[in-house]
């Protein structure tokens, strides 16, 4: 029997198979950082042209396209494109806008809409073949995402109440013994001004980039235990199914982060529209 | 760019490349700005013109029901009108009926009242004239049969007989008249 070579071996293939006499290659966060095809120079700053930067300038031309296209026919009778942009436009304004932030949440539905549909479009990259990468596993997408977020919601709460108002009615929320605001303002303050972003964006990220891990680990677990022999066979198989049952599950973690980061976004923006009372 | 925590492997998985932030920034805002300044709008707006086009509709509807029903009122007003016309008019067509009935039974009466009254008057002036010949007539034939029996012989009987048979016969002619 022949020594197995560690996966880090060099005369290893990328995607070694159980015959080649290399050990399993358990995906690592490198499968994250994936090689360049090109770097583009613009205004003296160096911009990685990846799958990611691709898939992203894909996913809003598709985001773009789609509602546009939608919203093109302006039928009363609508066809089946008019009324599929029909339904994600009242699915944000009425499950999200409305039912979070009222009736005033209404100028915030392209907002929210535009982050829904970018955010969980950039997801399902993670399954649709071909791309098979989550744009939102890359840290950089959700950060800018949530800075926009961040800047939207505190510019509207020191607009609506006051630049002072805005921290101190968050600081000092009523109901609560004046002796608990020792121990509660300062804690309110870190979560209005660092915990909300960053909670915001780590977990669309990490809920991202778990799954993208989980789907690589499986599939060359297939890839690696495909052969004629019995139990490596059935580890094959079983590989396979946990996959495809995965890639269902996935699709609806993709979905439902989108959901809970717009959701999120909008509970921000209803409470910086109206004090805590 | 940042490096937040430095991972074990070469690779650290919170970095924050400037150039991925501004590639995300870029793309969401193709996104919001589509949406935000055209597709949304436009969505907005037909829906709000196809409620209004519903709740119009409803409201035609709801008016013509309302004149169809008004018209109906009013058919059925006419209709009672012409009904009650009609019934004046026959009403009024029997009364004359019956007066033209009556005023016919009146002439044809008085025309047979006439009718009888001048046959009767000629019967009378009829009677009377014969009344009148045959009285004058019976004189003259008194005064003739006077006449020839003063005068004539009376042996001549056959002569007298003949006399007195054409003088029956004569009376029985007139009474025949």
């Amino acid at each position: 029997m022949s020594v197995v070579k560690l996966s880090g071996d060099s005369s290893c293939p990328v995607t070694p198979h159980l015959n080649s006499g290399c050990g399993f290659p358990a995906p690592n966060a490198e499968i994250f950082f994936l090689e360049p095809y090109t770097t583009l120079n613009v205004f003296g700053m160096e911009f990685v042209i990846g799958k990611t930067s691709i898939l992203a300038a894909l996913v809003s031309l598709i985001v773009a396209t789609f509602f546009l296209a939608a919203a093109r026919p302006r039928k009363m009778v609508p066809g089946k494109l008019q009324s599929l942009g029909e339904q994600a436009y009242l699915f944000v304004r009425d499950q999200i806008a409305r039912e979070v932030i009222g009736k005033d949440g209404d100028r915030f539905v392209p907002f929210l809409g535009s982050l829904f549909f970018f955010v969980w479009i950039s997801n399902l990259m993670g399954v649709i073949p071909g791309a098979q990468f989550p744009i939102m596993s890359s840290l950089a997408f959700p950060v800018s995402l949530t800075l926009m977020v961040y800047a939207t919601y505190m510019y509207i709460g020191m607009k609506h109440q006051g630049p002072i108002r805005f921290f101190t009615s968050a600081m000092f929320p009523p109901g609560v013994p004046k002796a608990m605001y020792v121990l509660l303002a300062p804690l309110e303050l870190l979560q209005l001004v660092v915990t909300r972003p960053v909670t915001q964006a780590i977990r669309l990220f990490a809920n991202m980039f778990a799954g993208h891990l989980l789907l690589t680990t499986f599939t060359l677990a297939a890839y690696y235990l495909l052969s004629p022999s019995i139990i490596s066979g059935l580890g094959s198989v079983t590989s396979f199914g946990v996959t495809v049952v995965l890639t269902g599950f996935e699709m609806f973690i993709q979905g439902l982060q989108a959901f809970i980061f717009t959701l999120l976004t909008a509970v921000y923006i209803g409470g910086s529209l109206h004090a805590e009372h | 760019m940042f490096n937040i925590i430095a991972a074990e492997s070469e690779v650290n998985i919170l970095r924050l490349p400037l150039d991925e932030l501004i590639i995300g920034t870029l793309a969401f805002a193709i996104v919001f700005f589509a949406l935000a300044k055209f597709a949304f709008p436009a969505i907005s707006k037909t829906l709000e013109d196809r409620a209004d086009a519903i709740e119009g509709g409803l409201a035609r509807a709801e008016n013509s029901q309302a004149e169809a029903a008004a018209m109906l009122e009013q058919y059925r007003a006419q209709l009672a009108d012409a009904r009650g016309e009609a019934a004046t008019i026959r009403a009024e067509a029997q009364a004359e009926k019956a007066a033209m009935i009556e005023s016919a039974r009146g002439e044809a009466a008085t025309a047979a009242a006439s009718v009888t009254e001048r046959a009767q008057a000629q019967i009378e002036a009829e009677r009377s004239q014969a009344m009148a010949s045959l009285r004058r007539d019976v004189s003259e034939l008194a005064l003739t049969l006077a006449g020839k029996v003063v005068g004539e012989s009376l042996t001549d009987d056959a002569r007298a007989r003949a006399s007195v048979d054409r003088f029956i016969a004569d009376l029985e002619v007139e009474a025949a008249k």
